[in-house]
């Protein structure tokens, strides 16, 4: 086999430019082991962010030859053979250095989210029927490696945006909310009018680049929408919510407990 | 007087995982002034790997389970050298932990009556672990992550402390730290600091742990004049992944065995109904028929030997490559594809399924899958008063893996995210009595002894030349491997022992390259420390501990001994020297166990 050559990008938020390595390859490798052999012999301060290397944490996110990749679930021989392999950080975010990207962004985001809210415990525990609990699993298998965010168009070009926009990753999470059997919190407004749902114009690239295939636009983001749904934009639907809206969960509506 | 970035508070937690979250919640609730200090981002700790389960028995499957029989399994798996004091208080609150969980948004798998569903593990006697699919870690640390988050309390992620700081009293008075993305220092003064640091696998070349797994809590524990206990008490997980090699070590959860999954050695032979040893034999099937008619049925049949405790079934499975009956790759394998339907797989093993499909290209819905043990935790560690979690120094709590007593010689798969709960939850109420009661009110920073750790911890930019970091922890993982493995006996010891020597002097000649801004080399460098510390620790015990006892194999004292049933092993530097500091181990005898507990342990299994 011939060596893999790879050309990754080194430098800080002052600028840098690409490096470029040439290793033998190893057998089943991924992309992050190719980095930490970079790391142990020729460029022991690469820096690249990781940790449990089995696709359940989401630190290992980068851009492999332009697009947003997990470095420790990409194969080395799934990627185009004999062509040299780019790695770039996340272009969205601001830069820490080399491979590692600012994403504080999304944590500033997470801390916005009103609490979840439910009733008091019942006498028994709360009873929840496994078909309404799979709904908010799915949001909930969520690793937060920031991709969906990194592709979103609304941010990934327009810094400016992100003042008033959440995010696919934060969207997925107001609706996992949205759909808690238990919740009685109502962020409708605020998701509509503070975290920018409007500004999302469904063109599914969060749920294309999503490792752990949560349908991010079709699941969380279009049923969101309708649930907020402004009757500036729609007045149709405006009618139709005046009448059918339905409040939020109360209290006593989330106690009430499917039958055992 | 340094001019450092310096911060105060009432409780910091070190580590970010399910314990310190937990810890931190509790202080916070006190209304204390908290703060919690990670190595990684938030959410990305280890405890996010884990997959089956946590351990609680609440009964919603089987109604006879109860606190009594999860003590008893915990207290049997362990070979009694738990502390019983854990092992009670974790059987008796760990439902409530559970339920807590869920009132703060968790979404566990129910049963047809919407309950919490709870599934089979390894030493449990009935279905006990509640669970999402096999991603139960990420929901638990996601869950006290958005719960941390919304009581505002502050994080400090990807701040990796180095020391923790005594007053002249002993008593500790808070922490030095650096900034990973800019290498440079920061302090906490602090009246109470709770240690959350987790394990220590990354002394060892196949580990399921991640890079954070550099036993830092241990370290400076000691160094700051902890006691350690049982530190020989390591698991070597039996399934891990095994082929491709760049993926060696990657956990398998034990889910696949309680649901169903079998291991068959080359010959195609459930290879496991040859290793069950005599304490397990009343409770385990003696067939296939009757172990199959168990799954469906827990009174139809004993339970399948798959689901033994880890160290036997990791053990037995050391066994069969050694005889020459392995799988090409080194492993054994496991087998779920024959024994349940594609769907059901996919279903309850998404990760499992996955990892597996990218990783290795292996469809495990329709072939066996290779595994081999792994190393993946840690029993022993920093001795605590179980009720407060409170250490030998004064204002120093520890919870969770870093902490010892509550497994004994060897843990049972699920109790350690219950454990996280339950002792996490205890050391925050410990830590935000002893700031109520006034300890800690005199505690002050030493800036002189903040020099000098910064001093220390810069020391490898000063040389021209000097040692790789990556060569020392290849040699390191490559020689605990060989030396401290799964399988242990004194003269390979007394080589650890002696080699540990030699790469602490070599330590002291690393040299590293670039600046301090996220430089992994640097930042390897000073982990490395703290990995020599703990390695000693480990074949100090292993060395001491002349018998075998879960976690701990003697291949030269093959049986388990009475006598040394009754002791811990604690360590502790009398003398200080942090990382160049002598190692004590001496016996102590294990607190005695009240009468009532000792019959629960002594009644026959129904």
């Amino acid at each position: 086999m011939s060596d893999v050559k790879m050309r990754i990008w080194r430098g800080d938020k002052d600028g840098g430019e690409f490096e470029n390595y040439s290793l033998k390859p190893q057998e089943g490798e991924v992309v992050l082991d190719v980095i930490h052999r970079i790391q142990a012999t020729e460029a022991p301060d690469l820096a690249c962010r990781w940790n449990c290397k089995a696709g359940k944490c989401g630190s290992c996110s980068a851009e492999i030859n332009g697009k947003p990749r997990l470095l420790c679930m990409t194969r080395m021989d799934q990627l185009p053979e004999g062509e040299e392999v780019t790695v770039t950080p996340m272009r969205a975010f601001p830069i820490i250095r080399d491979l590692v990207s600012d994403v504080s962004y999304n944590f500033e985001k997470a801390r916005q989210v009103p609490a979840f809210l439910p009733p008091p415990r019942p006498e028994g525990g709360y009873r929840m029927s496994q078909a309404d609990v799979e709904r908010g699993q799915e949001f909930r298998q969520c690793i937060e490696c920031f991709m969906c965010q990194d592709v979103c168009h609304v941010i990934r070009d327009h810094e400016e945006n992100k003042t008033n926009y959440a995010g696919p990753r934060l969207f997925i999470r107001y609706a996992e909310l949205e759909m808690h059997p238990l919740d009685t919190n109502d962020r409708r407004d605020l998701v509509r009018d503070k975290m920018g749902l409007g500004m999302c114009n469904i063109t599914k690239c969060c749920t294309e680049v999503c490792p752990e295939h949560i349908k991010i636009t079709d699941n969380a983001i279009i049923p969101l929408k309708e649930r907020v749904v402004d009757a500036d934009f729609d007045p149709v639907a405006w009618l139709g919510r005046k009448i059918l809206r339905r409040t939020k969960r109360t209290p006593a509506e989330a106690s009430v407990q499917p039958e055992a | 007087m340094n001019d450092i970035e310096h911060h105060d508070y009432d409780v910091i937690v070190i580590g970010a995982g399910g314990a310190g979250l937990r810890a931190a919640i509790e202080a916070k609730q006190r209304g204390l002034r908290v703060a919690l200090i990670c190595k990684s981002l938030l959410g990305k700790a280890h405890t996010v790997m884990a997959e089956g389960g946590v351990a609680a028995a609440m009964g919603n499957v089987y109604e006879e389970d109860n606190w009594m029989v999860h003590f008893r399994d915990t207290m049997r798996g362990g070979k009694m050298l738990n502390h019983y004091r854990m092992a009670e208080l974790h059987a008796k609150e760990s439902p409530d932990r559970v339920h807590e969980l869920e009132a703060w948004g968790a979404l566990f798998d129910r049963t047809k009556d919407g309950k919490i569903l709870q599934r089979d593990f390894g030493g449990h006697r009935y279905a006990r672990l509640a669970h999402v699919g096999d991603r139960t870690g990420l929901e638990l640390i996601r869950t006290l992550q958005q719960k941390a988050v919304s009581m505002d309390i502050d994080v400090f992620m990807e701040c990796k402390v180095i020391r923790l700081l005594n007053g002249p009293d002993g008593s500790v008075t808070g922490a030095v730290a650096y900034w990973r993305p800019t290498g440079e220092f920061i302090t906490f003064g602090s009246k109470a600091v709770v240690l959350a640091t987790g394990g220590v696998g990354k002394s060892w070349k196949f580990t399921s742990n991640s890079w954070e797994g550099t036993g830092d809590g241990h370290a400076i524990a000691m160094w700051a004049g902890a006691d350690l206990i049982d530190m020989e008490c390591v698991q070597f997980h039996p399934t891990g992944m095994v082929w491709p090699l760049s993926v060696r070590g990657i956990l398998v959860t034990e889910g696949v065995r309680g649901d169903g999954g079998v291991l068959r050695n080359s010959e195609g032979n459930r290879f496991m109904f040859d290793y069950t040893p005599d304490m397990f034999k009343a409770e385990t099937a003696d067939s296939e028929a009757e172990a199959d008619r168990w799954y469906d049925d827990h009174t139809a049949g004993r339970r399948p030997p798959e689901l033994l405790p880890r160290d036997e079934v990791a053990r037995s499975i050391n066994s069969e490559v050694k005889a020459g009956r392995g799988s090409p790759h080194g492993g054994v394998f496991l087998d779920i594809a024959s024994r349940r339907s594609a769907e059901d797989i996919r279903k309850r093993l998404p990760s499992m399924y996955h990892q597996f499909m990218e990783l290795a290209g292996v469809d495990i819905t329709r072939e066996a899958m290779e595994v081999g043990p792994t190393l993946h935790y840690i029993m022993g560690g920093v001795r605590v008063e179980p009720d407060s979690g409170s250490t030998s120094v004064p204002g120093l709590f520890a919870a969770g893996e870093v902490s010892g007593g509550m497994h004994g010689a060897n843990r049972l798969g699920g109790n350690s995210l219950s454990d996280l709960l339950v002792f996490g939850r205890r050391a925050g109420m410990g830590a935000a009595d002893y700031v109520e009661g006034g300890g800690g009110n005199d505690a002050k920073v030493d800036d002189l002894l903040v020099q000098h750790y910064m001093d220390e911890a810069l020391e490898p930019f000063t040389r021209e030349e000097g040692e790789n970091p990556y060569t020392l922890q290849h040699d390191l993982q490559e020689m605990m491997q060989a030396n401290v493995g799964i399988i242990r006996n004194g003269p390979e010891l007394d080589e650890a022992i002696e080699q540990l020597e030699v790469l602490k002097e070599r330590v002291q000649n690393i040299a590293v390259k670039g600046g301090r801004a996220y430089n992994p080399g640097w930042n390897l460098a000073t982990d490395l420390p703290a990995m020599l510390t703990v390695s000693t620790c480990v074949a100090l015990g292993a060395r001491d501990r002349k018998e075998s006892r879960g976690g701990q194999t003697r291949e030269d004292f093959p049986k388990a001994d009475p006598e040394l049933g009754k002791v811990n092993f604690v360590q502790s530097q009398p003398s200080g020297g942090g990382f160049n500091g002598e190692i004590k181990i001496v016996p102590e005898p294990l607190p005695v166990m009240p009468d009532d507990l000792r019959a629960i342990l002594e009644e026959a299994p129904k």
